[in-house]
């Protein structure tokens, strides 16, 4: 550049900055869903990070506005579509609460163990993607073996194997039958065996410790500044959970533990989640075996559809279905908020009525979009294979996070 | 601490034996190891085809009662359920003389269920006050164009001749009910002086 400096032009030489920017995503294989990390880099190390949200915003909670009350269960299918039972059946539960329905012991404890698969099988897809993401791929494959019978399960149950649109407002749409039953004792049976395998093969290895302890760590204290709920909450080291702080569908008859954690890393995010479906096993059996003899569903006709041999004999049924169908059925104004234990954290629902055939407002709780906020905090400083890392071990969910 | 219920669950501290690396590496190609004998999870598709359900929410169909007349009657109830839109139809008056083809007076002169909205959730198999749309076990085809997903009466209206069983997806009682009453009609369409 010398020949500048003969013309007499002066330049100015700025410092050339090592930092390089990089997309992560929006459709990165590494990232299990459509999100976007902009990330500025030194080298391997994560200087900052930004993040885009609203890929997949469906404007769930716009639709609601417009759809009588039963047909927004399939909009909560498409949440954590992980976990879609437990959605589906929080929102049959803040329905209930509004009516002010009482449920059925027997329907409770159905409930209760088709939550708890919902959440075994949320569970195995993060557990066993985060082995996916050290390099284990094996132990996934075993897993979701488990997980496919979980889905037949709900096919058994309801029909479908994702999107679930399981249960109604009042009850569950049908009984378990046999064949549920059976499938249920083969998953009690030989999920156990599977998922000590499982632990085997990853839980003390040294290669998958190392790729994982104090990766994306965040303290309970910050965690709770940000609104974390659910596991990685516990993995943080503060036991709350739904079902023991404000107990829902007979939550408060079982005996079970909060596993919980201490660094908040993804090793103990791994390792809550895995002793959480071996408490889950343990709801399961004491509901199956505790479970009353009642009826499936509450006796509310105004919301819960008739038997069919009744709509074609009786009139009052008739009325009563078409008025359901139709959304046309009254429900009381008023505000409530509800939330379960959802297989990420703690889903909730804040429902306004003002007595018409859709809700007012509906402001759903997702608790992916929560984690998501803390994610640039956590991964600073990383290196980019421990942000995909935390990233799955946070189970941030897509659809969850943009609704 | 919240409860008396938490549980510490994680212990990072590692054993002279889990610091090396190769315990733990062979330990886990046992396991590996020991799957190869083991009977494969997956099924051979389409070869083989996994049991579905009897009350799987797949492809839709429109029943015909036991004399073959659909027994749509165009009420619009399952439109209305839909969350998702996807069907439309147009009524029409039946005429004279077309008793063994439609069951009710009104019938849906054209009936469609856009098959890339449907979400399968089984709304209007729930709405249907006539027992004439179902879901069915099987899934829908894949095409090329989308406009081949507009099913018409002409893919849902079940054919006679292959007709679909969909007694288990109704309850005893309604199947019995509706055997009894589409067996009478029948009989006092087609033989009515009730000979053998
Ligand atoms: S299954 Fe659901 S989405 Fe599909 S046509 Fe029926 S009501 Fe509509
Ligand atoms: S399929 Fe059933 S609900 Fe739909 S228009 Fe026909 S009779 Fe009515």
């Amino acid at each position: 550049m010398s020949y500048l400096k003969d013309k007499g032009i002066e330049v100015e030489y700025k410092e050339i900055s090592n930092l390089n920017t990089l997309n992560l995503g929006p459709t990165h294989p590494a990232t299990h869903g459509i999100f976007q990390n902009v990330l500025t880099m030194n080298g391997e190390i994560i200087e900052d990070s930004q993040q885009t949200i609203g890929y997949i915003h469906r404007a769930f909670e716009k639709i609601a506005e417009r759809r009588p009350y039963n047909q927004i269960t399939v909009l909560t299918d498409r949440m954590n579509y992980c976990s879609s039972p437990i959605n589906n059946l929080g929102w049959h539960m803040t329905v209930e609460k509004l009516i002010g329905v009482d449920i059925p012991k027997r329907a409770q404890y159905l409930r209760v163990i088709i939550m708890e698969l919902a959440r075994i099988s949320d569970h195995i897809i993060c557990d066993s993607v985060i082995a996916v993401d050290t390099g284990a791929l094996t132990g996934f494959t075993y897993l979701f073996q488990w997980r496919e019978l979980i889905y037949e399960i709900y096919e058994e149950l309801c029909g479908a194997r994702l999107t679930t649109n399981l249960g109604r407002i009042g009850g569950l749409e049908r009984d378990f039958t046999m064949t549920a039953w059976k499938k249920l004792d083969k998953f009690l049976k030989g999920f156990p065996a599977v998922l000590e395998e499982f632990e085997n093969l990853v839980k003390r290895n040294r290669i998958f410790m190392d790729r994982t302890v104090k990766v994306g760590p965040i303290s309970g204290e910050r965690a709770l500044e940000y609104g974390f709920t659910g596991p990685n909450l516990r993995a943080a080291g503060v036991d709350y959970d739904v079902r023991v702080a404000l107990p829902y569908s007979s939550y408060e008859d079982f005996e079970f533990a909060i596993p919980v954690g201490e660094n908040g890393d993804t090793y103990d995010r791994f390792m809550v989640r895995l002793e959480e479906m071996k408490e889950s096993l343990r709801i399961i059996q004491q509901a199956k075996e505790g479970l009353p003899e009642g009826p499936f569903h509450a006796d509310v006709p105004a919301f819960y559809l008739p038997p069919k041999e009744d709509v074609y004999n009786k009139m009052e049924a008739l009325i009563y279905h078409f008025k359901i169908v139709m959304g046309e059925t009254d429900v009381p104004s008023g505000t409530v908020y509800h939330s379960v234990e959802g297989g990420n954290g703690e889903v909730g629902f804040y429902l306004i009525s003002d007595g018409g055939r859709s809700p007012y407002r509906l402001h759903l709780r997702r608790p992916c979009f929560i984690y998501y906020q803390a994610y640039p905090e956590m991964i600073k400083g990383s290196m980019l294979s421990d942000a995909i890392l935390t990233l799955s071990s946070m189970n941030v969910i897509a659809g969850e996070l943009d609704a | 601490m919240l409860t008396n219920r938490s549980k510490q669950v994680v212990k990072r501290e590692m054993s002279l034996a889990e610091k090396l690396y190769l315990p733990a590496i062979f330990s886990g190609m046992a396991i590996t190891f020991k799957h190869m004998f083991k009977k494969p999870a997956t099924v051979k598709y389409p070869e083989e085809k996994r049991e579905m359900a009897p009350i799987y929410r797949g492809h839709h169909v429109l029943k015909r009662d036991n004399a073959g007349a659909e027994r749509c009657t165009a009420c619009g109830l399952c439109a209305v359920a839909c969350p998702a839109e996807a069907i439309t139809m147009d009524a029409a008056e039946r005429k004279p003389g077309e008793e063994s083809l439609y069951r009710e007076e009104k019938y849906a002169a054209k009936y469609e269920i856009n098959m890339l909205r449907c979400i399968f959730c089984g709304l209007c198999e729930e709405a249907c006050p006539k027992e004439a749309i179902f879901l069915t076990d099987t899934i829908v085809n894949p095409e090329y164009a989308r406009a081949g997903f507009i099913y018409g009466k002409d893919k849902l209206v079940e054919r006679m001749d292959a007709r679909i069983d969909v007694s288990k997806r109704q309850t005893a009682d309604v199947a019995m009910f509706k055997m009894g009453e589409s067996e009478a009609k029948h009989n006092q369409l087609y033989n009515p002086k009730g000979e053998q």
